[in-house]
């Protein structure tokens, strides 16, 4: 199984004729998703590759029964393609733009969730259920399926994580990355009761970083109310307070956000949480060296 | 991007706002200038992009033009939390009876806006925060961005009362969160928001703090950036198209994605290591980038071991090699450059790179142990 993708999903790109949009539409479907059509205003009737072009997301899901948009709109019209997206009946909209302004993103994931839409982004690598159907621009190679789910605010340090799962075998369910920007359309949480509920997911592993406190609110609702095994990675130890570390969302404001209170926060509880992303696979394993020290660190 | 506290004072000014009258100088015979309009009593206050100023004697009370001067040099001669004074506010004195804390900020955990508002106002709004809670109101920005009148005066009423200063509280946090939303504002803070002994308000001092996301809307406000928030590797990184901050170690490190970039810094310093900086430079593989990131890298003295972290996903290793093969012919690496390689044409990449002399890696741990390893040798090559 898996969580809010699947070999049924049918996936529009948003910008479909421009550079990333057109690469990555091909790239997905050489990675087996079911692109149904592309939008891109002004272009409708051409194809993109062998994938139709729409004026619209209306028309787009209208004409393929689309349920899924992509999106590769750049950061100035990307909140209104987002709003368009979920006006135009798409039910899961996956927004890859970074740089789009963090009151924007407030006012359109309010908007989203009034559409009963799911929105993941902004700022991130998308969406992929191996074997089964890839929305986003992750390599597809170095992914297997598999049951663990994995949940991620980076880009490729998750592709790094998820090469050590797969060369350990341990093959993944859904992998997610929500975004690096503070206010994203679906956190940690919303994604841990989707991956409880899932049949075949047995593990998750949470890939979080500095900035927010998202991490520590994970980990309460873990204590409560997840069952089934987790590891964890918090990149950013080294960071300096006050600085923005590349994602916007990945910043140490005063005392709040910093990687030893996350870190705390699962150790805590229980969860151990890898000095170094190849110690993951060993966590998920429950070998017991890596999870003596996923729990103390320093290996 | 953070604004100094003159600039955030003017935009305050802009939207309304009583703000003290003041105007910032450059050096000490400016501020006498501008403190013998004000009749001699004044403020001096040291700007920087850090706080402390008052417990690191920045800010200092003068009644004469002779003893603004003197207290402008001994400002603008300071450094405070790290940022050397380049310029002080000179404003007019306000006498106040009450000192509040406004606000506006984004609070991420409840994905929306807020009007943020303490009867304590005039310290450190953290300490009050944690240490009592209940002593801060926060009021949503409903969404249209507005503040409803019955909830801030809810939150306003307890501490200013009815009357005359609650309408001016209003009207006051209405123009805030006019500022806040027009101007794509992350934080915009008035500590304190004062009342004056005969009854105004006053906001004075202030700092806000813009979205870099929203520059491109607003070009009025990236002309008001100020060079002193960054070092000049960090504006250099920017202007290459590169996200670079600056640590205090001696192995620099180039990543592609900032995630990855910032595990690789902790990964160092896992091994033993000291980073010298964050570098992510980014999806694109041209070697124009690799070739300016290795630059940036290398003007720092200290400089022994370089580490490049390369997952190539869309961004094509031999691409990435291609990049390095070329920033070798450009400019002197002195130090020892350690690679780590992997993802899409990894092996076609490792191959150009042997030709070359380059060892690329493609375990992680290994070559961050190689990069320590180097960087304490001495870090000749």
């Amino acid at each position: 199984m898996s969580i809010l993708i699947d070999e049924h999903s049918r996936v529009i790109v948003q910008g479909i004729t421009g550079r990333d949009g057109s690469f990555h539409a091909a790239a997905m479907l050489g990675d087996g998703t079911r692109v149904v059509g592309g939008v891109t205003p002004g272009k409708g009737g051409t194809l993109s590759g062998s994938v139709p072009v729409f004026n619209t997301v209306a028309e787009a899901v209208e004409r393929t029964g689309a349920d899924t948009s992509i999106l590769f709109v750049p950061a100035k019209n990307a909140a209104a393609a987002i709003r368009e997206a979920a006006d135009g009946g798409v039910k899961l909209v996956v927004c890859i733009t970074e740089g789009i302004p963090v009151q924007e993103m407030i006012a359109t994931v309010r908007y989203v969730k009034s559409k009963n839409a799911v929105l993941i982004g902004p700022n991130c690598p998308g969406l992929i259920s191996p074997g089964k159907c890839k929305v986003g621009i992750m390599p597809g190679r170095i992914h297997r399926p598999g049951s663990i789910g994995v949940i991620s605010r980076s880009g490729t340090l998750t592709y790094e994580v998820v090469y050590a799962l797969t060369e350990s075998g341990l093959g993944q369910s859904t992998c997610v990355g929500i975004g690096g920007d503070p206010v994203v359309g679906t956190g940690f949480i919303e994604l841990l009761e989707l991956f409880e509920k899932d049949g075949d997911t047995e593990g998750v592993v949470l890939i979080g970083e500095i900035g927010g406190e998202e991490e520590e609110e994970a980990a309460r609702y873990i204590e409560s109310y997840f069952s089934k095994k987790v590891a964890v990675f918090i990149s950013g130890r080294t960071a300096p307070a006050g600085k923005k570390m590349g994602h916007a969302g990945a910043i140490i404001s005063g005392s709040s956000g910093t990687a030893e209170s996350k870190v705390r926060a699962f150790r805590d509880i229980g969860v151990p949480v890898a000095d170094r992303p190849d110690q993951i696979p060993g966590i998920l394993k429950g070998e017991e060296a890596e999870r003596r020290i996923g729990m103390q660190g320093l290996a | 991007m953070k604004l100094f506290e003159y600039q955030s004072v003017k935009l305050l000014a802009q939207y309304g706002i009583p703000v003290p009258r003041g105007e910032a100088a450059e050096t000490p015979p400016e501020a006498a200038g501008i403190a013998a309009r004000f009749g001699g009593r004044c403020v001096i206050k040291a700007q920087v992009l850090s706080g402390g100023r008052g417990k690191a004697g920045g800010i200092r009370v003068v009644s004469s033009e002779k003893e603004a001067f003197v207290a402008a040099e001994k400002i603008l001669a300071m450094t405070i939390g790290g940022y050397p004074v380049t310029k002080v506010l000179v404003a007019e004195l306000v006498d106040l009876r009450r000192e509040f804390y406004a606000g506006c900020a984004v609070n991420r955990a409840m994905k929306r806006a807020e009007f943020i508002f303490s009867g304590a106002g005039g310290i450190d709004i953290e300490e009050t925060a944690s240490a009592y809670p209940d002593k801060i109101r926060r009021v949503p920005l409903d969404a249209s961005g507005g503040i409803g009148r019955l909830p801030l005066e809810e939150a306003l009423g307890p501490s200013i009362g009815r009357g005359m200063l609650l309408d001016k509280a209003l009207s006051v946090a209405w123009k805030m969160e006019r500022l806040f939303s027009e101007k794509d504002c992350l934080l915009l803070e008035v500590n304190p928001l004062g009342e004056t002994v005969d009854g105004r308000l006053v906001a004075v001092d202030a700092k806000i703090i813009i979205d870099d996301n929203a520059l491109a809307k607003h070009p009025e406000l990236e002309r008001l950036r100020n060079p002193e928030e960054y070092s000049r590797d960090e504006m250099d990184a920017r202007a290459a198209g590169l996200s670079f901050v600056g640590l205090d170690g001696d192995i620099g490190c180039m990543v592609n994605g900032a995630g990855l970039a910032m595990a690789t810094m902790d990964l160092i310093k896992h091994f033993g290591g000291r980073p010298a900086n964050f570098l992510d430079i980014g999806g694109s593989s041209s070697p124009q980038k690799v070739v300016d990131a290795i630059a940036i890298l290398l003007r720092n003295r200290n400089i022994r071991a370089i580490l490049m972290n390369i997952f190539g996903g869309i961004t094509r290793c031999d691409d990435v090699a291609k990049g390095v093969i070329l920033a070798k012919r450009m400019i002197d690496i002195p130090v020892p450059f350690v690679i780590r390689l992997i993802g899409t044409n990894d092996e076609i990449a490792r191959k150009l790179l042997a030709d070359e002399g380059i060892t690329a890696y493609s375990d992680l741990n290994e070559a961050v142990r190689s990069a320590v390893a180097s960087a304490g040798m001495g870090g000749a090559s």
